[in-house]
């Protein structure tokens, strides 16, 4: 998996690229502890081309989630697909995480 | 087959002939002059019967697996060490045979003692070494949960084996066990516990031959085998979907108290405001009609940050409203909010959030504008972000000092499969003094009626009404120590005073209660068939002071949140010492009384005081059976382990072997 970082209007944007499972989830937990690090409070973890999450691959964004949190920021996700959502309403984690559409929807209202 | 069949038929042999005895003893034979005595036994027997019950459900579909599928092809494995403070070279002896293990995988030392020596050790032999993450600082530890839940996130394999500092484990463990998780609903695969420091007497009862057998598969059957806390593999994707699941429901739970204490207080400060000022009143009865809908949609399925984030700005605009308007009062319960009562248990550390505590903020008569901002302070605190713990995330449960019993119910409840897999794949180490054995068996008493009272297996969702009945017979098992106690003091009221808890010990007696009993031993007999059965059943009475003093621990910790008191097990055996008089006290005192109870007995039938010679002999030799049962904590107390042959010291075992109860 690959993960590319854009920084626009103060919003981190992470676009995970490939399966996010539980060889790729330290991945994202160091990208997103690095933009943290590096002053980005407001992080869109981006999944539309994420094909497949696993349990590993959600704990990763509930740790990115908190890191955020407790920096005074906030994480959401965006992009979800169908498989991801199912895996998120499985876990019942879209009742803390809320999935939204695309990285646009994400952005809006923060 | 055959063996199966001959099992169910004394099974039901056994639960008939008990439900009739037993329910005659209730309708016909309970003597309500001395209630006092009549009661408590007639009680003790239900006990008896209702266990009965739940052990011929357990061994009613009895699972012999044979081998095990070849392991999925590319799986990739963790295997863990836990260790606290073991001494270095026994958890490296561990290590090397972990290395040796044949299929591929990482062996890991997770090294909650935080010892460079070790640290050393193990890059010398080159295998991971993990310490908790510096999140875990000023945190709760939650034991070996913690440590396990640590290291879940500092690895990356498939399936991790777990293995206590003690456990050496067989070349061929994961070859003979991974084939299992070809089903991908299976979660966990638990293999037995044999320990090679204990003589073929075993006098501290340390093998548990029953339950790491019959009592294993048959549960099996159900699909409920128990996670023992080592020799098992489970797998990673399993224990973050409940990581996961049990984030999202702590996090709910914790704003749902946020909310209701939030309401109570607005409750308050808005009665409290219509006289002084009718306009603030107002807003405050908006603002707790907010804290209501919050709930509302919490329940309705709102995402729960949506959820506080709405009632967070509702706070946050009265509260500008209101800061115009009143400045009374402020400092001083500025002061008061500093303390805010979402802490953590030191101990266990499950608590987000402390009721009582709560309780007092809402009754405390705040200024209009404190009531808000506390409020408003408390909304923040049980934010989503799970401040009080040192991972949002915790797999491994924590709800109990025994992890393994909580997480597999856990692990049941959201529709995963377990395996006992019946070879033994690991060597361990056995306590070789009393007093440490003692303290292992508290501890799990404690850690297994600790999840009784907080997560009731008869009520959790998800689980079928065999994999409850499974649980509840394990958590109903520890409580045999208050039946003990009837056992014992009703023949001895018989035989000293001649009180009689039965209406009549006459041949109507024997008829109803031999064929019951002898039935049960038989069942005991075929089911324990070829193992020995014998050490088990002695403790399950022999220990009866300890499974008291677990029961009213473990209650007084989760309903009054004291400590559960045990000390911490000592790793290196006890000095010798002379004979630990008081470690068994009360045996010896049970003792002294039933021996005397037997001589006056003889003596009273003797000279014609006592005139029912069955009822003497039955009483007598219901008596002599204790004694013969009891006899193991002598033999237990004057166990020296020679020196020579273990001299590494002994390992704390935090996993559960409840086999000496299960009967």
């Amino acid at each position: 998996m690959q993960i590319e970082k854009s920084v626009t209007d103060g919003v981190t944007v992470l676009r995970c690229d490939g399966r996010l499972t539980m060889v790729a989830a330290p991945a994202l937990r160091s990208a997103v502890e690095e933009a943290i690090g590096g002053g980005a409070r407001r992080l869109v973890v981006d999944l539309s081309t994420a094909p497949f999450v696993d349990s590993s691959g959600l704990g990763a964004l509930v740790n990115g989630l908190k890191a955020a949190r407790v920096a005074g920021g906030d994480l959401r996700i965006a992009g979800a697909s169908e498989q991801v959502l199912s895996v998120l309403s499985l876990t019942n984690l879209d009742r803390v995480l809320k999935p939204y559409a695309g990285v646009a929807e994400a952005r809006d209202g923060w | 087959m055959m063996r199966q069949l001959l099992v169910r038929l004394l099974v039901l042999g056994t639960l008939l002939t008990g439900t009739s005895y037993v329910v005659w003893r209730w309708g016909w034979s309970v003597n309500w002059e001395n209630w006092w005595i009549a009661v408590p036994l007639v009680v003790a027997e239900t006990y008896a019967l209702v266990d009965a019950y739940l052990f011929g459900l357990t061994v009613w579909r009895i699972k012999v697996r044979g081998d095990a599928p070849p392991p999925p092809e590319g799986a990739t494995v963790d295997v863990f060490i836990t260790t606290y403070d073991e001494p270095v070279e026994m958890v490296m002896k561990t290590a090397e045979a972990a290395r040796r293990i044949r299929f591929p995988h990482s062996t890991w030392v997770l090294d909650d003692g935080n010892r460079p020596e070790l640290a050393a050790a193990a890059e010398r032999l080159g295998v991971g070494y993990l310490t908790r993450s510096e999140d875990w600082t000023d945190r709760p530890r939650h034991a070996k949960a913690g440590n396990l839940n640590n290291a879940l996130f500092a690895t990356d394999g498939e399936f991790m084996l777990v293995l206590d500092a003690d456990q050496v484990p067989d070349p061929a463990i994961l070859d003979r066990t991974l084939g299992w998780f070809r089903d991908d609903r299976v979660a966990l695969v638990q293999t037995p516990q044999w320990f090679t420091n204990v003589t073929d007497s075993d006098p501290l009862g340390s093998q548990a031959p029953l339950f790491y057998g019959p009592i294993q598969q048959g549960k099996d059957g159900w699909n409920a085998a128990f996670f023992c806390g080592s020799n098992a593999v489970l797998r990673r994707e399993a224990l973050m979907q409940l990581g996961i699941v049990g984030y999202v429901r702590e996090v709910g739970a914790a704003v749902e108290d946020a909310l209701r204490t939030s309401r109570r207080i607005l409750a308050r400060a808005a009665r409290a405001a219509r006289r002084t000022d009718p306009a603030l009143a107002r807003d405050l009865e908006q603002l707790r009609e907010s804290a209501r809908q919050g709930s509302r949609d919490l329940r309705a399925g709102t995402p729960v940050a949506e959820v506080t984030y709405a009632f967070q700005q509702a706070v946050d605009g009265v509260s500008r409203g209101a800061v115009e308007r009143d400045f009374a009062g402020i400092a001083e319960d500025l002061a008061a909010i500093g303390e805010l009562p979402v802490e953590v248990d030191q101990e266990m550390g499950a608590l987000v959030v402390d009721d009582a505590a709560l309780d007092r903020l809402a009754e405390r008569e705040w200024s209009p504008l404190g009531a808000l901002e506390s409020v408003r302070a408390l909304a923040r605190a049980v934010d989503v972000d799970r401040g009080d713990e040192a991972q949002p995330m915790m797999p491994l449960a924590t709800v109990s000092v025994t992890e393994d019993m909580a997480t597999c119910m856990r692990l049941h409840a959201l529709g995963w499969r377990s395996v006992y897999h019946h070879e033994v794949l690991a060597h361990g180490l056995a306590p070789e003094d009393l007093r440490t054995m003692l303290q292992q068996r508290l501890r799990w008493a404690q850690g297994t009626l600790q999840v009784l009272l907080k997560e009731n297996p008869l009520v959790q969702r998800g689980l079928t009404v065999a994999q409850r009945l499974m649980y509840f017979g394990t958590m109903w098992s520890y409580l045999s120590g208050f039946a003990a106690v009837a056992f014992m003091a009703a023949p001895v009221f018989y035989l000293c005073f001649g009180v009689l808890p039965v209406n009549a010990y006459g041949m109507e007696f024997l008829q109803r209660f031999l064929p019951y009993v002898v039935l049960n031993q038989l069942l005991f007999l075929v089911v324990g068939y070829g193992v020995k059965t014998w050490r088990g059943h002695q403790y399950s009475l022999a220990l009866f002071p300890l499974w008291i003093r677990a029961c009213t621990t473990a209650a007084a910790n989760v309903f009054l949140r004291r400590p559960l008191g045990f000390v911490v097990t000592p790793k290196t055996r006890q000095a010798g010492g002379g004979f630990p008089w008081r470690l068994i006290w009360p045996q010896l005192l049970a003792t002294v009384v039933l021996v005397t109870a037997c001589v006056v007995g003889v003596v009273r039938l003797w000279t014609g005081s006592a005139t029912s010679t069955i009822g003497t002999a039955v009483n007598v030799v219901w008596v002599g059976y204790d004694l013969l049962v009891m006899s193991v904590i002598y033999q237990a107390a004057l166990h020296r382990p020679s020196d020579e042959e273990h001299g590494a010291g002994i390992p704390a075992h935090v996993t559960t072997t409840p086999e000496e109860l299960e009967s």
